[in-house]
């Protein structure tokens, strides 16, 4: 992917905060007292930082959640109690790009997934740049079926451009791994909850998203398609992807206005990446306070809920069209 | 006593022979100019070369039904969640398909009879928007499983689709979760679900309730796939096989359970049933 519009931006910035902290190191060492030009350079960055970041065009969101410094799925997992990786589908191989296993979440034993995108390009390579091939959502139907019969509440986090459009993705049946996921994740006996915490593109994404209750960060996205794929599939021209994310209502508040999002978990100014630490306290214990809730239901409860909640999803009107059936 | 409705009747009726008389049509594949009175008589397939034309949901269920057909869900119709608008508005696209197609949307969903058996039937039709998944097909299919679940019936939903809907963005992508939930809540209940993938199934809806049947059935030639031949193409940066994400390769792939000629497609979904009933078939 060429440039980030997010990472060009912070480079003006980053110049600024380097003449603040040398500012600082100087006026500790010299007499003189330049706390006030101090003062004036802090209120400036502050602004521009107000000015760049303050509202974000979906089109910018689109590339916050690129960002590559954004906390991936394994920042939240490891912050956790304890985590032990559980790997492969047990027919073919382990997907990188899928993350799942048992872990303790403020010591309630839980079972967590998701989709793990590379840190460089090495890593990425390695993970696919987080789009899992059909053996990674077989590995997590696999951890979903487990995470059911023991009872165990499932926590997912959501970060993909979408499932993997290979050659071998095909062969190995990519649409029935996704299929099959979403069946596992609608009758799973026990509280779901899901983050989308980076992209979250198309089935791919939604695979790991059918849940009782489905968190979003402020600037992650959750769209149908990857804007270059929808102005790909529309338009024929991918490079119209900036039009496409301002039409396909793919930001946490619109997405919580069409009731698909229950919860948006705030960012620092300038994204989350600006304070990983604090955004990802804050995501785990807002997960934490959803699976407390839910697990005070009983599964039939859950899954009728569940079923209701997807059963009520889209718009449409009852109207009587004229007696149909073409030529 | 359900009411044949008038395009069903049409095409039962002493003129149907006449429908469309007029018209030539070339075929796609091995580019044989044919007459559509003789092509509708082949079941839409090429008398030349077995290409399986794309078939309109209303000449699908004529070739399907022995009789009557009752459709469900016809008053459901489209919103614009996303007011959307590029060279059009999505409402104008919608009405523009609705009178090139005859359909009210990209399903048309009912019961009726196959060899006998009472059956819902979803058919989708590639003419209405690619055959795209918003809400209404959604709804349509959602609400089918839930009266066939009500009615103890089995269920055959012939796919035709280019994915989900765009202009209804992320409400598009959620049918995949509705007719997920429904087609288990039918399923669990100890019913029988068969698909029939025709050309072209991909995205949203292979992604979906196409590959979560307990039988699924393709028509020869029928390309069906996650992701489309041109984002895979552009992906690996080569050219693909013509044989690559066809009905033919699914079943060496051991994706699906069998390809079928259109001509005999009737037939293998009547034994299908028969199994599905169970017990004993001959005495």
């Amino acid at each position: 992917m060429s440039g980030n519009l997010i990472v060009e931006r912070e480079r003006g910035l980053l110049e600024l905060e380097r003449r603040i902290s040398e500012l600082r190191a100087a006026n500790a060492t010299q007499p003189v007292d330049m706390s006030s030009e101090i003062a004036a350079l802090e209120a400036k960055y502050q602004q521009i930082l107000h000015e760049v970041f303050g509202t974000l065009s979906p089109w910018e969101k689109v590339h916050m959640a690129r960002h590559p410094g954004r906390p991936t799925s394994l920042d939240y997992i490891s912050a956790l109690e304890r985590f032990d990786e559980l790997h492969g589908d047990r027919q073919f191989r382990d997907d990188p790009a899928i993350v799942g296993g048992f872990a303790l979440m403020s010591g309630r034993a839980i079972v967590t997934i998701g989709q793990q995108r590379g840190r460089d390009t090495k890593e990425n390579l390695r993970r696919n740049f987080g789009m899992p091939a059909p053996e990674g959502y077989r590995k997590v139907r696999r951890l979903a079926h487990v995470a059911s019969r023991l009872n165990l509440p499932i926590v997912t986090f959501v970060d993909t451009k979408g499932a993997d459009p290979g050659i071998s993705s095909e062969e190995h049946a990519q649409s029935e791994a996704i299929a099959m996921c979403l069946h596992e994740f609608s009758t799973a006996r026990v509280p779901i909850v899901a983050t989308v915490i980076g992209e979250g593109g198309s089935g791919g994404a939604l695979a790991l998203a059918i849940a009782d209750s489905v968190l979003m960060l402020e600037h992650s996205t959750y769209s149908v398609a990857s804007p270059e794929g929808c102005a790909a599939i529309l338009w024929s021209d991918a490079s119209k992807a900036e039009e496409a994310a301002s039409r396909l209502k793919l930001t946490a508040g619109d997405l919580h206005d069409f009731g698909i999002v229950d919860e948006i978990v705030p960012e620092p100014l300038g994204g989350a990446h600006r304070d990983v630490a604090a955004v990802v306290g804050r995501t785990l214990s807002a997960i934490e306070m959803s699976v407390t809730r839910l697990s005070a239901l009983s599964p039939e409860e859950l899954l009728e809920e569940r079923y209701r909640k997807y059963r009520r999803l889209g718009t449409w009107h009852a109207e009587r069209m004229e007696p149909i059936g073409g030529r | 006593m359900m009411q044949m409705p008038d395009w069903l009747r049409a095409r039962r009726g002493k003129d149907a022979e006449g429908r469309d008389a007029a018209l030539w049509t070339k075929c796609p594949k091995c580019g044989e100019v044919l007459y559509r009175r003789d092509l509708a008589a082949n079941a839409f397939v090429c008398p030349r070369c077995a290409h399986h034309f794309r078939m309109s949901a209303f000449d699908r269920i004529s070739s399907i039904v022995d009789g009557d057909f009752a459709e469900i869900g016809a008053d459901i119709a489209p919103g614009d969640p996303l007011g959307w608008s590029d060279k059009k508005s999505y409402p104008a696209k919608l009405r523009g398909d609705r009178e090139k197609s005859g359909l009210s949307e990209a399903v048309v969903c009912g019961f009726g009879q196959i060899g006998g058996f009472d059956v819902a039937l979803a058919v989708m039709d590639f003419h209405f928007r690619g055959g795209t998944m918003g809400t209404v097909v959604g709804e349509r299919i959602a609400l089918l499983l839930e009266e066939a679940r009500k009615r103890k019936v089995p269920c055959i939903v012939f796919t035709a689709s280019g994915g989900a809907r765009m202009e209804e963005g992320m409400l598009a992508l959620m049918q995949m979760a509705k007719t997920t939930a429904a087609v288990t809540r039918f399923t669990e209940d100890g019913n029988f679900f068969m698909t029939v993938l025709t050309d072209p199934t991909t995205g949203g809806v292979s992604a979906s309730f196409a590959f979560q049947a307990d039988v699924i059935v393709a028509e020869s030639r029928a390309m069906i796939g996650f992701a489309g031949r041109r984002v895979i193409e552009q992906t690996i940066r080569q050219k693909l096989p013509d044989q690559f994400q066809t009905a033919e390769f699914l079943l060496e792939k051991g994706a699906i359970d069998m390809v079928v000629d259109r001509h005999a497609l009737k037939d293998t979904l009547v034994r299908l049933l028969e199994y599905a009933r169970g017990g004993v078939l001959r005495a």
